[in-house]
């Protein structure tokens, strides 16, 4: 069966340095978790409790410390340049225009990186049809310190997705966004999403975000970071904003809202 | 607006105010030109000897340019190592520290023994003092990456070669060109106490040998004269930071 997952944890665990390995002290626990093509996965959980780590290993930046990480049917073994990344701050470079910040990555990875002078018409091409796609369209030659945040964080996705990338992997991007600022960019995540079918790997605090966008959410529980929990979110696709009124979608918050609680209530008795 | 015109000319404003203050003392209590020669009288002397003190200035400031132009080169080769390698910079700091904190006026005796009279300890003095600051903020501008930002690159199978290129170095700009406009007024100093002692020529040659003749009004030109290259010189590196690196000073342009 684990031969269709195209991310694929077996016995994952991870400690971060030598010294905390041989105490026995794990950031991440005997994660096992697959992830189909196209699979859009949400995890929630306290913070503190591993989220983080859990996009490291994925995109290969740390390796485990046990355990096997496959993606695409390969082992990961270094940086996996097929993945995207972007993070709750934009982390834009302010002394670059809109669209030559999305060409970043163009600069640097390859194929791209070796024909970037040659083909640079065809490449700002790209750019400029993303950003549209996200509504950005006009504020090309802007400096991003000329946007709002929203806008920043519009912007920090293109960046993420000009290579194509296979995976797309977002550490609580909307989460410094006023309430509806991040309901339109959900919308603009599930339009680019639903027409290019790559990986997502969300890791939110938010429930309803959680819910709204992803196939499958995994609740994460703290020290130890493991997954305690998996529910797949049967709610019709494609999805409406007005679906998050609806008593299945309040139903399915509350049920993770549930296994939230109690381990924080679990974790407060530890603690005493 | 007229907040604004009577902020670009209140340092102006303020120095005319100053003058006049000094030569209104000067002449009500009749102070001796020996002791504090008045701006009228320092004035009159700068006119009298202006070929000589502009033969003085000429030398103190290609010197000055020269020190300041290798700890340019040599502040930003260190700065870039300490700031690019954790194991330099923990390796480089602390002795670099304890090296800005040797009073440079020390070194003129010795940078005598080794160079002699003349324009070698002069040079190596303004290098010396004024290498640190940018040494210091290149190596600050490197260090100081977002994690996140690294990690994106980092991702794309970027190399640390790239990621100091692509980000390192334009974000330490800022911090470069501030540094430069602290290191040139340094460079000034270092340059006028090593001529003091260790030259025949330049300002600090001609603020010894007026004060010896007692000839206060040249002494305190001399002392207008640098003040006046070092003030140059910074509003010139302040008008290529504004210039070049606009993006890290969008605040003060209300935009």
């Amino acid at each position: 069966m684990t031969q269709d997952a195209f991310v694929d944890f077996q016995n994952v665990w991870l400690a971060y340095n030598d010294e905390l390995l041989a105490q026995n002290h794990f950031a991440v626990e005997d994660i096992n978790l697959q992830v189909k093509q196209g699979e859009f996965i949400a995890i929630v959980g306290p913070s503190g409790c591993g989220k983080s780590t859990f996009m490291k290993l994925t995109t290969g930046l740390k390796m485990p410390s046990k355990g096997r990480i496959l993606v695409d049917g390969q082992p990961v073994t270094g940086p996996l340049k097929i993945s995207g990344m972007a993070f709750q701050a934009s982390s834009l470079l302010p002394w670059r225009t809109t669209l030559d910040n999305v060409l970043l990555p163009l600069e640097i990875v390859e194929p791209y990186r070796s024909n970037f002078k040659q083909k640079k018409a065809e490449y700002v091409e790209r750019a400029r049809k993303l950003l549209n796609t996200v509504g950005l369209a006009g504020y090309e030659d802007k400096f991003p310190w000329q946007l709002s945040g929203g806008m920043q964080q519009r912007a920090s996705i293109c960046r993420a997705l000009i290579h194509e990338p296979k995976m797309l992997l977002l550490d609580e991007p909307f989460g410094a966004l006023d309430a509806f600022t991040r309901e339109e960019l959900w919308c603009i995540l599930r339009d680019l999403w639903t027409e290019q079918k790559f990986n997502v790997i969300l890791v939110t605090h938010d429930l309803r975000e959680s819910v709204f966008l992803a196939d499958t959410v995994y609740v994460m529980s703290k020290s130890p970071g493991r997954f305690v929990v998996k529910r797949e979110i049967d709610l019709p696709r494609p999805r409406d904003l007005e679906i998050t009124y609806t008593p299945e979608f309040t139903n399915i918050v509350h049920e993770l809202r549930g296994h939230i609680g109690a381990m924080r209530k679990t974790g407060a008795t530890i603690n005493q | 607006m007229k907040q604004k015109t009577l902020e670009r000319w209140s340092p102006w404003v303020l120095l005319v105010l100053s003058i006049l203050i000094w030569e209104g003392l000067c002449r009500a209590f009749n102070v001796s030109e020996f002791v504090f020669p008045s701006p009228s009288r320092i004035a009159q002397q700068t006119i009298e000897f202006k070929e000589v003190i502009a033969g003085h200035a000429w030398r103190t400031f290609w010197v000055t340019m020269v020190g300041f132009g290798i700890a340019i080169v040599v502040g930003v080769l260190l700065g870039f190592v300490i700031g690019s390698s954790r194991l330099a910079y923990a390796a480089v700091y602390p002795l670099m520290t304890a090296f800005n904190a040797l009073p440079k006026a020390a070194f003129v005796p010795i940078l005598v023994v080794w160079f002699g009279i003349g324009i070698g300890p002069a040079i190596l003095t303004a290098f010396l003092i004024s290498f640190f600051p940018i040494m210091v903020n290149i190596a600050t501008g490197l260090a100081t990456l977002e994690p996140e930002l690294e990690d994106v690159l980092r991702v794309l199978g970027a190399k640390r070669w790239d990621v100091l290129v692509k980000v390192g170095l334009p974000r330490s700009m800022p911090y470069f060109y501030g540094s430069l406009k602290v290191a040139i007024t340094l460079a000034f100093v270092g340059t006028t106490v090593s001529e003091m002692t260790a030259s025949n020529e330049g300002i600090g040659y001609l603020l010894i040998s007026a004060g010896s003749a007692m000839q206060m009004g040249l002494a305190f030109s001399g002392l207008v004269v640098v003040g006046a290259m070092a003030m140059v010189m910074y509003e010139l590196f302040s008008y290529i930071e504004k210039h070049t690196t606009g993006w890290a000073h969008r605040g003060s342009q209300g935009e």
